[in-house]
């Protein structure tokens, strides 16, 4: 026995909009509620750790922390300017998203650049991963991070190539931009959460 | 990323896309199941190898020879993983709830299917990737399924070196495959339900392979934080859990139990939910207490995350949290009593048909029961210091997972394969299946509970030289003769299940009479599962409803009210 949908009590159906969320936003959220718990994770046992063994503060002094500051800036202007490629790309500013979706990009790739700094110092210091429990919980923070970095910036360089050729300006498409927003500022959040706990305390 | 609902086209012509790269949430859930019942075939020969040596040490294995103690802890490694993350998800999550999902909710496909066909790949690497590391030089992991540091983290302890770190490999990309399957699982049922399919009207186990879905996704970060970490030590010289080095090896006895306990459930309540849609078909009645049945899973869900530490009662952490984790633990008992107490319910006077699929889901009922009560006295920590690491746990252990995994499993697989593959199974070959394996599961591990309350501490290579325990050896045989004949039960099973396939009487649509949406489409279903996408009027357990002419109501069939006001 079929059913016609005009027969039943219900408003119009469309296939795949249940909740009017769309779908690739719910699968991002989803994504991120997991890698909140792999970092989590980390800084909860970093944090643990830390407390019960006296504080690392002899390790801890010969962390860069001007570079990092830096680096946070960078990190947190690049989030500004994926919100401003949203904006612009939500008002039909197609050139000008494009625009700031590069300048997010770059800044990515400065972020990694200083960070390749930061470690080549650190490593022709003599601190490597196997120099303390400190510098183990630092380079496998940051290095966890720095992957995700990466991934950020290949996900905005595939949109942005997207956004050149036009092919990124439709219905459906056009929400990637904001789901690739939401990880970039998830990737953002971490490193506030990092700078502090490596840099500073 | 291309959604189901953006693509609708036919099945692809050619065979590679159609039958191994395929898309279909259908096809890959097979690819699952065929997966994991391979992989039990690993699983099972390695129990065969532990049992045997168990029974008769060191003597001749038939079929294998004599083990030695180092190849012995691989052996047991390996059955533990094997069993856990290469059999019992991959059957419960990925082939039940691919297959389940998008059919029960009224939808075409998963919400992302190349994700899916993704996510099976993943987990098919991780196999083989688990599967070569037996063979690399120094042999496999050999620091048990939990991956103990510092047995795990240094290798002078175990002499394995490429193993180890393929095992972590091999569960990495695991726990990535069901990451994104989960991903896909949540995103489905929230967001490709059918029209007037509300969250109360989801069938039981659509509930539970999302709350499972739900847990795995928030309790593995932790351990994947845990794998970098170890994997570090192992080749970057870290020293997380190294004592020499700063670290600390309780630290990973956290992050592991912080996800391996969740686990638990992740398995059990997918195997739970199967053996709640058998029930009410197989009694003719309704689930008793729907909504409490899904509180309690939520419930259930939730409190998972705070109970792990009563695996630690005497691993050296600071027994002031002793107390609190054994509150929690006798807690979670609590839903998962009402969840059995309503199975009891669901059954109590009803029209009982004791067909294959309805034995072994009563059959995991009556053995998870055991697994239940068992586990309190080992979720107390004033019981757990006594019984702790002897083959009480190992009993344990297995009258929990054995139940979902293998009688929930198998409850399933006889229930759905009319919709599968579109023919029935040979009911009398089922039967002696059950029996074969009821009986001789409860052969093996009984004894078990014996001898490990007896004070037989688990994970030894050689028990003959406690002789203390040699009154208690004869236990050890009648649970190796045990295996051997659970073993043999499981040939019936083959048989039917390849046999079946040709030769099985074609199915009809509808072969036991069931009100939910995945019967109300042809067996096996059309490429995208519906002719029209059905609409709902009606919660999913509508049996023996008095003034009815038949004793069931499918999910698709108006309220005489709502006819009425159409024909108007």
């Amino acid at each position: 026995m079929s059913v016609g949908i005009e027969t039943a009590s219900h408003k119009a159906y469309t296939e795949g909009e249940t909740t009017g969320i769309p779908m690739g936003k719910i699968g991002i959220w989803w994504f991120l509620a997991s890698e909140v718990m792999v970092f989590g994770g980390l800084i909860g046992a970093y944090v643990l750790f830390r407390i019960a063994n006296g504080g690392w503060a002899d390790q801890a002094e010969h962390v860069n922390w001007r570079l990092g500051a830096i680096n946070t800036l960078v990190l947190v202007t690049s989030s500004l300017t994926m919100i401003l490629a949203l904006s612009a790309g939500r008002s039909g500013r197609h050139q000008r998203a494009a625009n700031f979706l590069l300048a997010t990009v770059l800044l990515g790739l400065t972020f990694l650049g200083i960070k390749g700094v930061e470690y080549s110092r650190e490593i022709a210091e003599g601190f490597t991963p196997a120099s303390g429990m400190f510098w183990s919980f630092y380079f496998l923070m940051t290095g966890l991070h720095g992957i995700h970095v990466i991934g950020g910036i290949v996900f905005n360089a595939t949109l942005y190539i997207a956004a050149v050729r036009g092919t990124l300006w439709s219905e459906h498409h056009e929400d990637r931009l904001e789901f690739a927003g939401l990880y970039w500022h998830f990737v953002d959040v971490v490193w506030i959460f990092l700078f502090p706990l490596l840099y500073l305390a | 990323m291309e959604t189901a609902a953006e693509q609708h086209h036919e099945a692809p012509a050619g065979f590679v896309r159609r039958y191994i790269f395929s898309t279909d949430h259908k096809v890959i859930a097979k690819q699952y199941m065929i997966l994991s019942l391979t992989m039990a075939l690993i699983g099972g020969f390695t129990a065969y190898l532990i049992r045997w040596q168990l029974a008769w040490p060191e003597t001749d294995i038939p079929g294998w020879g004599p083990i030695g103690p180092d190849n012995y802890n691989a052996i047991i490694t390996m059955h533990g993983t094997v069993m856990v993350f290469f059999v019992a998800m991959p059957f419960l999550l990925g082939a039940f709830g691919n297959y389940l999902i998008p059919l029960m909710i009224g939808a075409r496909d998963m919400a992302f299917p190349r994700l899916n066909m993704m996510s099976f790949w993943t987990v098919f690497t991780a196999s083989v990737v688990l599967t070569i590391s037996m063979f690399v030089p120094g042999g496999p992991a050999a620091a048990g399924w939990t991956g103990y540091a510092p047995l795990s983290d240094n290798p002078i302890y175990t002499g394995v070196t490429w193993g180890q770190n393929l095992w972590i490999l091999a569960l990495a990309l695991e726990f990535g495959s069901f990451l994104m399957g989960g991903i896909n699982f949540l995103t489905t049922a929230l967001n490709m339900r059918a029209p007037g399919m509300t969250l109360w009207r989801l069938p039981l186990v659509v509930w539970m392979e999302l709350t499972a879905a739900v847990v795995f996704l928030l309790s593995v970060g932790p351990l994947i934080a845990g794998a970098l970490m170890l994997l570090a030590d192992r080749t970057l010289g870290t020293g997380f859990f190294r004592p020499d080095r700063g670290g600390d090896p309780l630290l990973w006895e956290h992050l592991f139990w912080f996800f391996g306990h969740p686990e638990v459930y992740v398995v059990a309540l997918p195997g739970f939910g199967i053996m709640l849609e058998v029930m009410p078909v197989f009694a003719r009645k309704p689930i008793f207490g729907y909504r409490t049945m899904v509180w309690s899973t939520i419930a259930a869900g939730l409190l998972s995350f705070i109970v792990w530490a009563h695996h630690m009662f005497v691993s050296g952490m600071d027994p002031r949290l002793a107390t609190p984790f054994s509150v929690t633990t006798i807690l979670i008992s609590v839903p998962f009593a009402l969840l059995v107490f309503s199975m009891i319910a669901t059954v109590w006077g009803g029209s009982i048909t004791l067909t294959t699929p309805m034995l072994f889901a009563l059959g995991g009922l009556a053995t998870f029961i055991i697994g239940g009560v068992t586990g309190i006295f080992l979720g107390s920590a004033t019981t757990d210091i006594f019984l702790h690491g002897t083959y009480f746990v190992v009993a344990h252990f297995h009258y929990t997972l054995f139940p979902v995994t293998f009688f929930g499993g198998f409850a399933g697989l006889y229930y759905w394969y009319p919709k599968m593959f579109g023919r029935m199974m040979n009911e009398t070959l089922g039967k002696i299946h059950f029996w074969f394996t009821f009986v001789f599961f409860n052969a093996i591990f009984i004894p078990l509970f014996a001898v490990g309350t007896h004070g037989s501490p688990r994970r030894i290579y050689e028990l003959s030289s406690y002789t203390y325990l040699q009154p208690f050896q004869y236990l050890h045989v009648i649970a190796t003769y045990a295996t051997i004949g659970l073993f043999i039960g499981q040939l019936p099973f083959i048989v039917n299940f390849i046999g079946s396939m040709v030769r099985g009487k074609r199915a009809a649509d509808n072969p036991w009479d069931a009100n939910t949406l995945e019967w109300a489409t042809t067996s096996p279903p059309p490429h995208e599962n519906f002719e029209h996408i059905p609409v709902v009027y009606r919660d999913p357990y509508e049996y023996s409803v008095p003034g009815e002419n038949e004793d069931w109501i499918p999910q698709t069939r108006p309220e005489p009210q709502i006819v009425y006001a159409a024909a108007d």
